[in-house]
Formats: structure tokens, sequence, C-alpha cells
């Protein structure tokens, strides 16, 4: 009974909640804090419960029956759950820090509302135990980011949410094509280790490669895979709680978890390295990798910088699943992680230095470590991870993927690697110089608002994450061993 | 379950139970909302019970006094015709409170006129339309067929008049008109068929056995069958009328009304099986052709009520479409994937028409540029024209979205390319023009909102336009039981055309 209830328990404490507090009204601050905490919390309580049946070889799920043949399935395996624990503890701390952040904004209920049908449909993305439903909440989140992309209601906010509209639906076009299509030829399956795909590679090669690239393009275009990147730069528009969420949990990284559903459980490793799959999928990773760098050594504006940063990091992910070989697999699992817990302390402190001096730019941060020293150091913290500095997370996952690159063959990830690691510390360590040595400008001496604990405990805890991800890779659970665990069930 | 309800056979029920509200409310018009509110119950009930009984024993047919066809006139319930049934019972019910809602159950001492003739001229009409239905879907006779047909054209266009601005009587003159032309096309048709058969009984209209006068008897019915249904081209009536009704009018006119015909279409279709490739190769034109200008008419369109009435013209070709896979394959999924799509359409474009109405109650005016600055009394009405928005773009998980799989599903195992790209395209468009209005719900209003409590503001309307909205977003993930149902009798596409290929479509990947 609880393998079926724990599943839809975790989807409801995110799902129910939602439309009751979109009806809330705006003055019901305590009630929809409260409720929204309670959620949260239940929720982590929930995944953990679940990590340890897991851990304990209990099996999780719970299905319906749509169609003959169709099935709505929501299934717990070891993949799932590092995506359901990143969601969970993510969820908990964004949602304290969007309650302080949003203290005297507009439409908090409508926000509320849909920032939890937002988590509700990742964790359903995390649980989904087919195609069919992962592309149902695949949509869903799409729809339920749309309102909190253009929630500041102003024209570019509007013009925001169309380009994120038009392409994430555009990919969703993409992929619902692919998913029927693969469904006419395989008829029902679960996402199984090493692909469902059976003899059909021999017999229609052909037909399976244009569905693979239906199927990649349209999670591609959420994983923000170069050409498909362009809604993200401009989704920035949106408060910094929604950002930290898009960059970190809910919507890229439904698009990278998607590539490995994709990979591992659909077409499995030995049918995409059969089928001539998997160089392409590489190549197309590095040159988003090295694109997104580029791109973001130009931007002035802090949002903007780290989101071109994200279209970067975010293939890592991308190329670890596409070098057919465990050691690249573990690195690209393992930054599903690590990129999270980064760039999430990334965009909480931009929002910190754009709610406490007003400050959007990085031409305005000189001097900013003296005046917010505590989300300055957050913030350094996690950009040192991110260009891979040792001992912190993003070290963990470049290690991994430089080794599983000469494992499988592929030498020239490695110039890749070091490519963006170096355009990583031109972009970030500038940012860090200003900020630390430089002196205050003039202008942005005022302070605009206070920056309570709501706003900054939730980096912190974020930035100890990067810290103890990297000095405690080999422990026990740490994200690092249980990638292990997941990349063993798919090389057998 | 018996078949029977409160002693009653479940069909005369569904047939007598309008008609004797109907004559009641015109006889006696100050109670008249709660005898339509009954019938439209009772209804519900006949439905329940007819839908009980067939899912339990298969199809029934009962003969009337006793005479068998082909001299004596049968009526006929299998699963699809329960499945419209309940679809029109379900939808009548929503449409009967939202009107209740909207005009009051009783004369009140601040009546305006227009709750008074809303209140006095719906509900008969309302019945009356009840009643035809019923009696279309359980109809096994083309002449009866013709009749019925004859009584929702009639009461349709009555209540498109209801409004009473001049578009309105413009738009019901040009209705009733156009519908005329169809009916005299359907009754030519029909005599056409009884000369070529001799008998007016479906079950006599054998497949295989059509001579050929009987296809060009087909393509007359189905081009006055195409009229009704506002299927484009001959769509041009249709969205003057379905947007300057009522709003309880639209919703049924578009939901119910449009449906009758197009199931009358599919089923006389799937009858005679006609031994062509040309009539599928028109129809999947007309249905792309729907797609395109409706969908570019609702792109451009300044008013509210005319985007989703030129979203019906869309919707329509898309249903359309599937006459275009008979001959294929798995032409049989494409079917399901047409008959869920049309019962996804009713409750997803009756929530969309109910929800505009309230819009523009609230709002004073229809113009989609003034959507912007709403106050808190239109929020509930904007969040169902979303939810419904949704189902009628076709995204998961809702009933639209298990449609428009289904449909997809058969065209792709018939390799019938040029239809996956037009289901595809449709989907691009309907985004496109839904979002025109969705869109302007989220943009800031100009003056800081009053943050005061909305749940004070709540209308019936509001509920039951989000009721019928969050129906269709759902229904999605429970068509496994609607979708079983559908089989139960269904005249699939028959074996033996599945012998005859359709090549001019077929080859579409080619070229």
């Amino acid at each position: 009974m609880t393998e079926q209830l724990v599943p839809l328990a975790i989807l409801f404490t995110s799902l129910a909640i939602a439309p009751f507090i979109l009806m809330l009204p705006e003055r019901a601050v305590g009630l929809r804090t409260g409720i929204n905490l309670t959620a949260a919390v239940v929720k982590l309580a929930l995944v953990v419960w679940l990590t340890y049946g897991v851990i304990n070889g209990q099996t999780f799920a719970a299905q319906l029956t749509v169609l003959p043949g169709l099935d709505f399935i929501l299934r717990i395996d070891a993949l799932s759950v590092l995506f359901l624990a990143l969601s969970a503890l993510l969820w908990l701390l964004t949602t304290i820090y969007a309650i302080g952040y949003l203290e005297a904004g507009q439409h908090r209920s409508r926000f509320f509302g849909f920032f939890s049908l937002c988590v509700a449909a990742t964790v359903g993305i995390a649980m989904s135990g087919n195609l069919f439903t992962f592309l149902i909440f695949f949509e869903v989140l799409t729809l339920a980011t749309y309102p909190l992309v253009v929630h500041r209601g102003t024209a570019d906010a509007l013009r925001a949410g169309r380009i994120y509209l038009a392409y994430t639906l555009g990919g969703g076009i993409a992929l619902t094509l692919g998913v029927v299509w693969l469904h006419t030829l395989t008829g029902a399956f679960v996402f199984t280790p090493q692909g469902v795909l059976g003899v059909l590679p021999e017999t229609h090669a052909a037909t399976l490669k244009v569905i693979f690239a239906l199927l990649i393009a349209g999670v591609g275009v959420k994983a923000a895979l170069v050409p498909f990147h362009t809604w993200l730069p401009v989704s920035m528009v949106a408060p910094a709680p929604v950002s930290a969420l898009l960059h970190a949990v809910a919507v890229v990284k439904a698009g990278a978890f998607g590539i490995m559903r994709i990979v591992y459980d659909v077409y499995g490793v030995e049918a995409t390295q059969s089928l001539n799959l998997a160089l392409p999928l590489a190549a197309a990773a590095a040159a988003t990798i090295l694109y997104g760098s580029f791109r973001a050594l130009t931007q002035d504006d802090l949002k903007s910088r780290l989101a071109f940063s994200t279209v970067s990091q975010v293939s890592y992910i991308a190329l670890g699943v596409a070098l057919i070989s465990p050691v690249a697999a573990t690195g690209g699992l393992v930054h599903l992680i690590h990129q999270g817990i980064m760039k999430i302390t990334l965009f909480l402190c931009a929002g910190n230095f754009a709610e406490g001096y007003g400050i959007k730019k990085i031409s305005q941060m000189n001097g900013l470590g003296k005046l917010m020293p505590v989300s300055m150091a957050f913030f350094t913290i996690a950009a040192l991870g991110m260009i891979g500095v040792p001992p912190l997370a993003g070290f963990v996952s470049k290690w991994y993927l430089g080794a599983g690159a000469l494992d499988a063959g592929q030498p020239w990830v490695i110039l890749i690697l070091l490519g963006s690691s170096a355009l990583n510390a031109a972009y970030f360590l500038p940012i860090l110089y200003r900020a630390w040595f430089l002196p205050v400008s003039d202008q942005t001496a005022d302070p605009v608002r206070p920056i309570g604990w709501m706003l900054l405990a939730p980096p912190a805890a974020t930035a100890m994450l990067v810290i103890c991800a990297g000095i405690f890779a080999n422990a026990p659970f740490s994200p690092l061993s249980w990638t292990h665990f997941i990349v063993s069930l798919e090389y057998q | 379950m018996t078949s029977e309800f409160l002693g009653l056979d479940p069909k005369t029920v569904l047939l007598m139970g309008p008609l004797l509200a109907g004559t009641l409310c015109l006889l006696v018009p100050r109670i008249s909302a709660l005898v339509g509110l009954l019938g439209t119950i009772t209804s519900v009930g006949g439905a329940v019970g007819l839908l009980a009984a067939v899912a339990n024993d298969g199809p029934i047919t009962t003969q009337l006094a006793g005479w068998t066809p082909p001299l004596g006139i049968a009526l006929y319930a299998d699963g699809l015709s329960v499945f419209m049934i309940a679809m029109t019972a379900l939808i009548g019910a929503a449409v009967g409170l939202f009107s209740v809602g909207a005009w009051g159950m009783f004369a009140t001492a601040n009546d305006t006129a227009t709750r008074l003739s809303g209140r006095t001229y719906f509900w008969p009409l309302w019945m009356m339309l009840l009643a035809g239905l019923n009696a279309l879907y359980l109809t096994t006779d083309i002449f009866n067929l013709f009749v019925t047909l004859e009584i929702i054209g009639l009461t349709a266009v009555a209540l498109t008049a209801l409004a009473g601005s001049r578009t309105s009587l413009h738009a019901a003159l040009r209705y009733l008109i156009m519908g005329l032309v169809g009916s005299l096309l359907i009754l030519l048709g029909v005599d056409y068929l009884y000369s070529a058969f001799g008998r007016v009984d479906m079950s006599g209209l054998h497949v295989g056995e059509a001579p050929v006068p009987a296809t060009i008897a087909l393509l007359i019915v189905l081009a006055g069958l195409a009229i009704k249904a506002a299927v484009f081209p001959l769509h041009f009536w249709m969205p003057d009328a379905h947007s300057s009704a009522t709003a309880p009018a639209s919703a049924i006119l578009s939901a119910l009304v449009v449906k009758a015909a197009l199931y009358m279409a599919m089923r006389l279709w799937l009858i005679l099986a006609p031994d062509t490739q040309a009539l599928p190769v028109l129809f999947g034109m007309m249905g792309a052709g729907a797609i395109l200008f409706g969908s570019f008419q609702a792109f451009r369109t300044r008013r509210l009520k005319m985007l989703v009435a030129y979203s019906t013209v869309a919707q329509v070709g898309l249903i359309t479409l599937v006459f275009a896979t008979t001959g294929t394959i798995d032409a049989e999924t494409a079917w399901r994937g047409a008959v869920y799509l049309m019962l996804a359409h009713a409750i997803a474009k009756a929530a969309m028409f109910l929800a505009a109405g309230r819009l523009i109650d609230e709002l004073g005016h229809d113009r989609i540029a003034g959507l912007r600055r709403l106050p808190n009394s239109a929020k509930p009405a904007a969040f169902a024209f979303g939810i419904a928005a949704v189902s009628l773009i076709g995204l998961p998980p809702s009933a639209g979205f298990v449609g428009k799989w289904l449909l997809l599903e058969g065209m792709i195992t018939g390799q019938i390319w040029v239809l996956v790209a037009v289901v595809m395209l449709s989907t691009v468009l309907s985004t496109a023009y839904m979002m025109r209005v969705v869109g302007r719900f989220l943009r800031r209003e100009a003056t800081p909102t009053d943050q005061s409590d909305a749940s004070g503001y709540w209308r019936l309307g509001d509920g039951v336009a989000i009721g019928l909205a969050l129906g269709a977003l759902f229904l999605g993930l429970g068509s496994a039981q609607p979708l079983a149902l559908i089989e139960i009798g269904m005249p699939m596409p028959a074996a033996a055309l599945t012998e005859t290929a359709v090549p001019e479509l077929t080859d579409g990947a080619d070229s």
C-alpha cells in the first residue's frame, strides 16, 4: 500500500495545494506561508523516507490506465531519486527565499500557486515511469512556468513569456510526435535500464534515428541545447526565485533529465551507440558548452551572464550521458545535482544584490564584498565551484567527465573541458575581483532594503552543500555515491 | 443496474422528458426555469440509465409500435450514441445551471428585461433542442435523421436570435437560410439513398452493396451535414451566429449542435463506407483549410467571442481530418481519436463560451485589447478560460490531448505524413491565437490591483465554467472508460476498406 501511496503523496503535496493557494486572498500571508512551508517540508521528509526504501530494495509505483495499452505510471527508480532529492530540497529553500523576496509584491497567491504546480510537474517528471507520463508532466511544467516567467507583467516580461512559450511548446510538439511515433513501433513500455528497443535497431534503424532526433530536440529545448537555447537568457526577466528555480531545478533540469531517460531507459546505451546517435549528441553538447561560455563573457547584466553560464553548464550533463562510458556518465549525472546547488546559490545571491543595493549589472559591483559580505561570500563559493576549483562540487563533476572522455576514447573532450573551465574563470573571476578588491563606487552606496534571514539562509545552505558535495564526495549518501549506484545499473 | 429509470425505459425518458418539459415551459412561463432545469436533470438520469444498459448488455434496439424495419421505425442505441447522449446531458446540465445563474430561477423584484426574456424563451427552446438531439442520437432511420436535424436546426436558429441584438438577428437569419439549404441537400440525399436501397433504415444500407448512386447520395447528404457542422468552406454562417448569441446559447450551439451534424456525417460515412479515394482527400483538404483559415481569423479578430467561434472552425477542421484516414491500416485508432476530440472540444468549448460570457458581463465589452484590466470579479472567469484553452490546444493531461494522441497514432501508423504535419500545425496555430487572450490576463494593470478578497465576487456561472474546464483538463486521465464505451457496437471502418489504399495521401512523405 505505501508503495503506491508514497509517489502519489509526493506528487500531491504540491499539486493539491496549488489550486488552494491560487484561490487564497492576497492578504492571507500567514496561511499561505504556512501551507507552502508545511508542504515543502512534508515533501522533503517523504523523499528521504522513499530514498531509504529504495536503498532497501522496495519498489514504489502507482499506475492508472488512461487508454487501453497506455498507462499513467509513477515509478521510482534510482535515477528518479536523484532528481527528486534535488527538487524537494531546493524547493524548500527556494520557497523560503521567495516568501522573503516577495514580501510586498503583487499577485502572491497566483505566484505561489503556480510555483507549487511547477514543482508538482518537476517531481512528476522525476517519477514518470514511461514516456507518456513524462510527456504529460513535461508539458504541464511548461504551462505552470509561464505565469511565473511573466509574473511582473511588464512588456519585457510578456515578451520573454512569448519567446519562452514559443520555444518550449515547439519542443513539446516535437516531443509529442516522437513519443507517439515511438509508441506505434514499440507499443507500451516502462523505462528500463539498458533500453526497451529490443531488435528494432536492426529493422527500423532510420526511423529510430528520426525519432531520437525528435525526442532529443523536444527535451533539448528545455535543456537549452544550442540552437534551442535563446529562451533561457531572455527569461531572466523573471523574479529571482523563479530564475533560480528555472536554472537549477525545474525547467533546464527537466530537459537534462529527459536526455538521460531517453538515452538510458528508452534507447539504452547499446542502441544509442549502434545507431551512431551518441557522437552527434556529444558534439551538440560540446558546442553548447563552448558557445554558452563565450556568450557569458560579454554580458554585463549579471543575470544574463549567469543564464549563459547555465546554457553551458547544463550541457555537461548531456555530454556525460552522450560519451558512452560509465565514468563520464557518473560525471554527467552528478552534475545534475552539483550544477543545481551551485547555480541556485548564484541566482539567489544575484537576487540579494538586486534587492539590497539595486545592483543588476556587473559594472556596478565594485566593492560589493564590503557592502554585502555574506551574500558575496556565498556567491564566491558557488562561482569557484562552477570554475571547477577543488575541492568544490564542480571539480568532482569535471574530474569524472575528463576521466570519462579518456575512458570513452574521445580525448578531444578534454580540450572542450579545459577551454570551458578557462572561460568559466574568465567570466567569474572578474566579478569576484571587482567585488572584493575594488573600492565601492559612489552611486551604489545607498542600500535599498535590508536583507533578512529568509534571503540569506537559503543561499547559505546551498553554499554549504557546494562545499560538502565536494569534500565528502565519497560519503555514503553523497550525490556522487548515488550516481555510482545508478551508473552500475545502466552499464551492466 | 437495470435499464429502467424509475420504471421507465431510458430512451422514452430521453425523448419524452424534454418534450413534455418544453411544452410545460411554454404553457406556464413563470416556472419555465424550474421546469427546464428538471427536464435537463431528467435527461441526465435517462443518459445514465441508457449508459448502464448499453455498457452491460451491448447495443439496444427498440421497435416502435411493434413494426420492424424496413416498414417500422426503430430506436437504436450503441456505445457511440450513448457517448453522444451522455455528453449532451452533461453539458446541458452545466449550461442549465449557468442559465439559472445568469437569468435567475423565478421572477424577482429587480428583474431586468434581459433576465425575463432569457428565462422565458431560453428554456422551451433548449428543451426542444435537447429532444431533437437525443432523438438524432437514437435514430437509425435516415428519414428521421432529416426530421431531427430540422428540429435541431430551427431551435438553434431561435436560440441565436434570443440575444435580441441586430447582429444576432442578422446572424440568425443567415443561419436559418444556410440551415435550410443544408436540410434540402440532406432531404435530396436521403431520397437518393431511398431510391438506391429501397429502404430508409440504416441497418439496410449495407457496406459494399452500395450501387453508384449511393456514393453520390452520400456526397449530397455529407454536403448538407457539412453546412450544419460548419465545415470549411461551408462555415461562413457560423462565426457570426455563435459569437452574437447569449453565452448559454453559444455554448450549446458550438458544443452540441455542431457535433450533432458531425456525428451523423461520421456514422453515415462508416456505414456507407464510400468506395472512392477522392472523398477522403477532399475531406482532408477541407479539414486542413479549416485549420488554416479558422486559426488565421481567430488570430486577427478583435472580439473575444469571435475568436472563440473561429476556434470552433479550426477545431471542427481538426476532427474532419479523420475522414482522410479512411482506408489506411490504423484508421480505427484515428476514428476513436476523432470521436474523443468531439467530446473534448464540446466540454472545453462550452467552458470557454461560458467563461467568455462571464468576462463580458464583468467587463462590459468584448474587445480582446481591453482584457488587460481585469476587475477581481472577472478573475475566476479568466482562470476558466485559461484552463479551457489548455484542452483546446490539446496539451496534456487534457481530453484534447488524448484525442490528438489517438488521431496522431492512427495517422503515423498509416504513414499519412501530410496529415501528421497538419495536426502538429494546428497545435501551433491554436496556441498562437489562444495566447492572445491568456497572455493579456497576466499583463500588469496600469492601476494597482485592489488587493481585496476576490472570493466575494464568485457567481454560479464562474463555478460552472471552471468545473467544465477542469473536467476537460482531467478527463484525459480518465479516458479508458469513455473510449471503451464507444467500442460497443461501433461501426468501425470496415475491414474491406483497409485493402484499398489511399495513394494520394500516403505518398505525401516523399513529395
